[in-house]
C-alpha cells in the first residue's frame, strides 16, 4: 500500500465524496457548531433523539478537510442508535473506525466532529463536555 | 532557455550551507518551500552561535570582566549590522524585540495609546498579516479611535482610489501597511502611501516581515516612521526580530515593558528612562539570538539581497508559468513583476491541509491555512489557501516537483 493510500484510505475518501447524513435535521433537539480555528474547518451538528436519551437520528454540515468531514460521516452512522452517555464518552471507537495514522494536528481534525456532536449532547442532556475541547467551547453557539 | 529564467545565484551550492537539506523526508530529499513562515538555518550561523555561547557567553551591559565585555561587543556589533541592513541614521533606531509582532506591539501600545482618540482614524490593510492589524483594532478601540481598513481589488492589490473616502471618516493619525503581503505576495507601494501619510502628518508604520529578508529596503528611502521585521525568517534564529523606529519619535513616546535595564534613575518618587534603544529593551535580552541574526546578516549580504530578489523572481514567475497548466490550481494574487516570492492558490474540490499531507509524503513542505490573514481568506470567499513560498536556496527543479505532487494530489482525490 502507499503512503497515500494508508492516509486516504478507500472509505475515507468515500466519505468525503459522498458523506453520510449530511443536511441539518428539521426539527431537532439538539444542536451545535464549531470551528478549528487553526484551519478554518467548520462543522454542524443537530441531532433528534428516540426514546430517552437514545439518539434517533443525527445529520451534519460542515466544510474542511478530507479527514474532519470523513471522521463526521463515519461518526454519524456510528451513533445512531446509542445513547448521549455513551457517546460523551467516545473516542477510540471512532478512531478505530477512522484507521489511519493520525498525527496531533490531524487527530484534531478527526475529533472535530465528535467534540462538537458531545457540546449538543450536553446542551440538551447535560452529558459531559468533551476534554479535547478545550478553548474551542467559546467558540461553540447552541440554539 | 531564455535570460530571464537563468537563476540570479547557484542555489544548490548554497543549499550546502544547509544542514536541514541534509535529511531525508519520508525517505524523498527536502523541497522547502515554506520560507516566508520561516527560513531554515546555514551553518554559518549555527557554527557562530555555538561558537559564541561556548567563547563569548555573559549577560550585557552590566559586566565588568572580559566575557561580559566580548558578550556586550557581539549584541552591539549586531544592532550596527542591522542598522546597516536598513540603512537606518542610527543604530539607537534599532530596537532589538521577540519578533515582527512584538515590535508592531510595542507601537500599537507606546505610541497608540498615548497618541490616539475619538476622531482619529488609524488606517491598515485588508492584506495585512493579523499582527499589523488586530494591534490597532484593539489600540484603536481602547481610544476611542476608529478603525478602518485600505481594501484590495481581486488581484490582491491595494485600492488606493478608496483613500479620500476613507479619509472622510476622521483625522488619519496613523497608517499601517505590510511591504509584502505573506499570503498573496503582493508588493505594495509603501512609498506612496507613506507620502499620503505624511502629507496628513500621519505615522507610518510597515511590517517588513516578508521584505528585509529578500530584498533591499532602506528605511531613509522609505521614509516610514516605524519598520518590523522578524529574524527567524532571514536565516536568522527564533525569538528576535527588529523595530526601528525614529529617534524623536521614539524619544517623545512612553515605554513599553518596564524594569531593568531600560531605566536611568530609579527612587521611590520617580523612574526616568534610559536613552535609546535601551528604553525598549527592559530585562536580559536576547543576546546570542540578535549575535546570530548580525550573522545571518552577513550571511544575506555576502550574497546580495538584490541578487536574492532576483533569484526570487525567476522562481515566482517559473511557478506561476507552471502552475498556470494545471487546470484545477486557481493562483490568487498579482501577476510577477509585482509579486514576491509567495504563490497562494487552492485546488478544486481538495483542502490545504489535504494537499499539504499528500506533497508533505512527497518531501514537499509547503503551508496550509490562512496565513494569519482571514480578512484576504474572506475577501475571496475562502477558509485556506496552500501556500509556497521560496527562498535562495530553492531551485527552479523544485518548483517542478511541487507542480508533480500537485499531480498526485489531483490523483488521490480524482
Amino acid at each position: 500500500m502507499s503512503e497515500f493510500e494508508q492516509l486516504y484510505r478507500e472509505v475515507i475518501l468515500d466519505h468525503y465524496k459522498a458523506p453520510r447524513n449530511h443536511g441539518l435535521l428539521d426539527p431537532h433537539q439538539a444542536y451545535a457548531e464549531g470551528v478549528n480555528p487553526l484551519c478554518g474547518d467548520e462543522i454542524a451538528v443537530s441531532v433528534r433523539f428516540g426514546e430517552g436519551d437514545v439518539i434517533e437520528e443525527v445529520g451534519f454540515e460542515g466544510r474542511g478537510c478530507a479527514i474532519s468531514q470523513a471522521a463526521t460521516s463515519m461518526l454519524t452512522d456510528l451513533v445512531k442508535g446509542r445513547t448521549a452517555a455513551d457517546v460523551a464518552a467516545m473516542k477510540d471507537e471512532l478512531l478505530d473506525e477512522i484507521g489511519i495514522p493520525l498525527t496531533p494536528v490531524r487527530l484534531k481534525c478527526a475529533l472535530l466532529g465528535l467534540g462538537v456532536l458531545k457540546v449538543a449532547l450536553h446542551k440538551a442532556k447535560g452529558t459531559p463536555l468533551p476534554e479535547e475541547w478545550g478553548t474551542q467551547a467559546a467558540e461553540v453557539s447552541v440554539t | 532557455m531564455t535570460e530571464i529564467v537563468a537563476p540570479a545565484l547557484d542555489a544548490q551550492r548554497l543549499r550546502a550551507d544547509f544542514p536541514a537539506f541534509g535529511y531525508e523526508v519520508h525517505g524523498k530529499p527536502l523541497i522547502y518551500l515554506d520560507s516566508a513562515n520561516s527560513s531554515q538555518k546555514p551553518r554559518q550561523v549555527l557554527d557562530a552561535v555555538r561558537s559564541f555561547y561556548e567563547t563569548s557567553y555573559a549577560n550585557v551591559h552590566r559586566a565588568v570582566y572580559t566575557l561580559g565585555e566580548r558578550s556586550t561587543a557581539g549584541y552591539e556589533g549586531a544592532r550596527e549590522k542591522l542598522r546597516a541592513l536598513i540603512n537606518a541614521g542610527s543604530a539607537s533606531e534599532v530596537i532589538f524585540v521577540r519578533n515582527g509582532t512584538e515590535g508592531l506591539n510595542l507601537v500599537a501600545y507606546a505610541w497608540g495609546l498615548d497618541n490616539l482618540g475619538p476622531g482619529d482614524v488609524v488606517l491598515t490593510t485588508e492584506l495585512e498579516h493579523h499582527s499589523n492589524f488586530v494591534p490597532w483594532q484593539y489600540v484603536a478601540g481602547r481610544t476611542g479611535a476608529t478603525f478602518a481598513v485600505i481594501p484590495i481589488d481581486s488581484s490582491g492589490e491595494l485600492v488606493l482610489e478608496a483613500l479620500p473616502q476613507l479619509e472622510r471618516k476622521g483625522r488619519v493619525k496613523a497608517v499601517a501597511c505590510a511591504l509584502v503581503s505573506n499570503t498573496l505576495g503582493t508588493i505594495t507601494p509603501v512609498e506612496e502611501l507613506t507620502a499620503w501619510a505624511h502629507e496628513r502628518d500621519a505615522v507610518m508604520i510597515v511590517d517588513a516581515c516578508q521584505g528585509v529578508p529578500n530584498r533591499p529596503v532602506d528605511v531613509q528611502r522609505l521614509g516610514c516612521d516605524f519598520l518590523a521585521f522578524t529574524g527567524h525568517k532571514m536565516c536568522g534564529p527564533s525569538g528576535i526580530g527588529v523595530l526601528y523606529g525614529r529617534a524623536e519619535l521614539l524619544n517623545g513616546m512612553a515605554p513599553f515593558e518596564l524594569g531593568g535595564s531600560m531605566i536611568s534613575k530609579v527612587t521611590a518618587e520617580r523612574t526616568t528612562w534610559a536613552p535609546l534603544p535601551y528604553k525598549y529593551e527592559a530585562g536580559t535580552p536576547p543576546i546570542v539570538e540578535a549575535y546570530g541574526l548580525g550573522q545571518a546578516v552577513d550571511y544575506l549580504t555576502a550574497i546580495g539581497l538584490d541578487t536574492i530578489e532576483r533569484h526570487e523572481q525567476v522562481l515566482t514567475e517559473h511557478a506561476l508559468g507552471r502552475l498556470a497548466e494545471l487546470s484545477f490550481v486557481s493562483v490568487l494574487g498579482p501577476p510577477a513583476e509585482r509579486r514576491g516570492g509567495i504563490v497562494s492558490f487552492t485546488l478544486d474540490g481538495v483542502h490545504p491541509h489535504d494537499v499539504a499531507q499528500i506533497l508533505d509524503l512527497q518531501g514537499v513542505a509547503v503551508r496550509a491555512g490562512h496565513h494569519c490573514t482571514q480578512p484576504v481568506m474572506d475577501h475571496f470567499g475562502i477558509a485556506a489557501t496552500t501556500r509556497a513560498s521560496f527562498y535562495l536556496y530553492n531551485t527552479l527543479d523544485d518548483v517542478d516537483r511541487l507542480v508533480d505532487g500537485l499531480h498526485a494530489v489531483r490523483k488521490v482525490f480524482a
